[in-house]
């Protein structure tokens, strides 16, 4: 990544997810069991879907960034300073102080607005549209939960399913490294990592994905136990199928309505965890959570500054919402435990 | 049984020298001794200073035994940890044995009664929903549940602050009085915040349990013979559901002692999770590592106790 400029990392990582949602898609589209349960999924959770969706847009529009094009007259910009497309929108619409949602005179002075009426939200106290900022903070929670998914699944993959299907030494050492993670208090051993590995970004999604694997690698050990017993895979054994081979086409695919479930059900989780680690001071840059923590003793001045607070809570919230409520959904369609008659 | 509780504690203690290694890797190597003095001393501390603080601290010597058998910082850890011998604060040099001593009742005064409602608050409310399963109730129920959950626990704490404290004035905002007569005043608003924060999650696991254990034989069996709809959910599935519900209080008891971090913090309470709030802010490590070792040594014996109960109870556990 040396000499790569930031913003044109971020795009390439933009289009490579973009690619990588069309082939999962095709995916999808090919096999039955996976087309009937997205069906079902649409028509039981739409409002829910359409929202994260609309998260998922604004956190694409916040992605996609590009040098210059900034006119002459905008002054709180370098010049020279990579813009997303959601930068581009607000451009120029910094006050000098507090605003409050729709309001056409500043709070702590009194010249009027540059924009009167145009902040949806108000501003805050350095007089940035809280709109913006909580646009901005959904790249944020998005990226704190699925890169630290990404981290945690495979990881969970890699040593639940070795484990579980090779068995033996191997399966004794991961055992007993996941009982030594479990024992320690989650919160705790969050800070603990953090504390000692620094406090930026990307230690803070290795902290959590180091914390949230545990859980889904014992899962997946304990499917792939059963798994490894079953009659097609002794099959597959008997006609030669090498190991490696029998674990990518006949363990892997039957774990995949686990790593679906456990991916949405983890999301929300980790985006709650970073609010209180941006409380801490050790959260990660521009997310809800720090607007929240700054946003806290506002709500003592006189008059109160609420707009601040509510924008980010809400905009936490109904990400949370919705996504507990596809997580939900999915569970409900995909997981033969609570097919019709059953729990 | 006795081959199965040795087994059982000898694995503890495995675990509790592996949580014991991995705040080592962590608190040793990953932060080294001399960061952690800069930290505490500022970046432009002269390296005498820095040399007399390891000293007095006990970090002036080799991380691991290869050089030294006896004095390295490895073996001193573990020996320190394990005999509860915890040292001085990194920060302001005060023994941390004190400090946890004095924070343990605090914590237990929010904690104990925090589970004490909390049970008695999610289990009527699950076992109530459970009865109605499958009805509008029973799915809105769900849905509040979920409504619930959504919210962080961050925005219950200040949202709470701001009305009840701040607009209607009935409980102080923050603050702690270890008086008998002042103590429910202090502690009436972090008890109500943290049992809506935390009562979504527990009604959502326990009508689960419920739920499946309402589907066994049994209950089909009750019902058969005409016990009556009440009777069943209280005698058949109630009493059953109770193995399930007791792990998750054992469970829930290490962190009795550990404190509510986010509450305490908030609200001015002077316990465990005080302290490690302070801790982190104040780059604290020793304090910290000391924490999550008690932390997590409590979780252990916890564990351990829901196992050997399990054993009492289930034979076929002690064969595994």
């Amino acid at each position: 990544m040396m000499g790569l400029e930031a913003h044109v990392f971020s795009n390439a990582v933009t289009v490579v997810l973009l690619v990588g949602a069309g082939v999962l898609v095709a995916v999808v589209r090919r096999q039955r069991l996976w087309r009937e349960a997205a069906h079902q999924l649409w028509d039981r959770r739409k409002l829910a879907i359409i929202v994260v969706g609309l998260y998922l847009g604004v956190a694409l529009l916040d992605s996609i960034a590009w040098k210059g094009g900034i006119p002459e007259d905008v002054l709180d910009v370098l010049p020279n300073a990579p813009l997303t497309l959601i930068d581009r929108i607000f451009l120029g619409t910094k006050e000098a102080s507090y605003s409050a949602p729709f309001a056409d005179v500043e709070f702590y002075g009194a010249a009027p607005l540059r924009q009167p009426g145009s902040h949806l939200l108000g501003t805050d106290i350095l007089g940035r549209d809280v709109f913006y900022l909580a646009l901005k903070g959904a790249r944020v929670a998005l990226l704190i939960g699925g890169l630290t998914s990404l981290i945690a699944i495979p990881l969970a993959l890699l040593f639940g399913v070795g484990a579980g299907y090779f068995g033996g030494r191997f399966d004794d050492f991961v055992f007993f490294l996941i009982s030594t993670l479990a024992s320690m208090p989650g919160l705790l051993l969050l800070i603990a990592l953090i504390m000692a590995m620094g406090r930026d970004t990307l230690s803070v999604c290795v902290a959590l994905g180091v914390t949230s694997w545990v859980g889904f690698c014992r899962l997946s050990r304990a499917e792939t136990l059963k798994l490894r017993e079953l009659d097609f895979v002794s099959a597959a054994r008997a006609l030669g199928v090498p190991e490696i081979r029998i674990v990518i086409r006949h363990i892997l695919p039957n774990l995949a309505h686990l790593i679906v479930i456990t991916f949405v059900l983890m999301f929300s989780g980790l985006v709650l965890s970073e609010v209180v680690l941006s409380w801490l001071g050790i959260g990660v840059d521009g997310s809800w959570g720090q607007m929240i923590d700054g946003a806290r003793n506002e709500l003592s001045r006189e008059p109160v500054i609420w707009w601040n607070i509510a924008a980010a809570g809400s905009a936490l919230f109904v990400l949370i919402l919705a996504v507990n409520i596809v997580g939900d959904g999915i569970r409900d369609v995909l997981d033969p435990r609570m097919q019709k008659g059953s729990p | 049984m006795g081959a199965y509780v040795i087994r059982r504690l000898l694995y503890g203690v495995g675990v509790v020298l592996g949580v014991l290694f991995l705040l080592f890797i962590l608190f040793f190597t990953v932060t080294k001794p001399d960061d952690i003095a800069r930290r505490a001393l500022g970046e432009k501390a002269p390296p005498e200073v820095i040399e007399q603080w390891k000293v007095n601290h006990g970090y002036d010597r080799d991380l691991w035994p290869w050089q030294d058998w006896n004095d390295n910082l490895l073996f001193d850890h573990y020996r320190r940890m394990l005999t509860f011998d915890f040292g001085l604060s990194d920060a302001d040099d005060s023994p941390i044995m004190d400090r946890i001593k004095a924070g343990m009742g605090p914590s237990l005064a929010l904690t104990v009664p925090l589970l004490v409602f909390g049970l008695l608050l999610a289990i009527p409310l699950s076992l109530l929903v459970a009865f109605f399963r499958e009805t509008y109730i029973d799915r809105m129920g769900v849905f509040l549940c979920v409504l619930a959950m959504s919210v962080s626990m961050l925005l219950y704490i200040i949202g709470a602050q701001f009305l009840i404290g701040k607009i209607l004035r009935w409980y102080p905002i923050s603050g702690f009085d270890p008086s008998l007569l002042m103590l429910p005043r202090f502690l009436a608003m972090p008890i109500m915040v943290g049992l809506i924060g935390g009562v979504g999650g527990d009604v959502r696991f326990y009508r689960t349990v419920f739920l499946e254990e309402s589907s066994r034989d049994f209950v089909r069996t009750a019902r058969a013979k005409g016990a009556s709809e009440s009777r069943i959910m209280t005698r058949h599935i109630l009493r059953n559901a109770l193995i399930p519900i007791l792990t998750n209080v054992v469970l829930a008891i290490p962190f009795l002692f550990t404190g509510a971090l986010l509450l305490e913090a908030f609200f001015g309470i002077p316990g465990l999770g005080s302290i490690t709030v302070d801790a982190i802010a104040a780059n604290d490590f020793s304090t910290l590592r000391t924490m999550v070792f008690i932390g997590s040594l409590l979780l252990i014996v916890g564990q351990i106790v829901t196992d050997l109960c399990y054993g009492l109870v289930d034979p076929r556990v002690r064969l595994e």
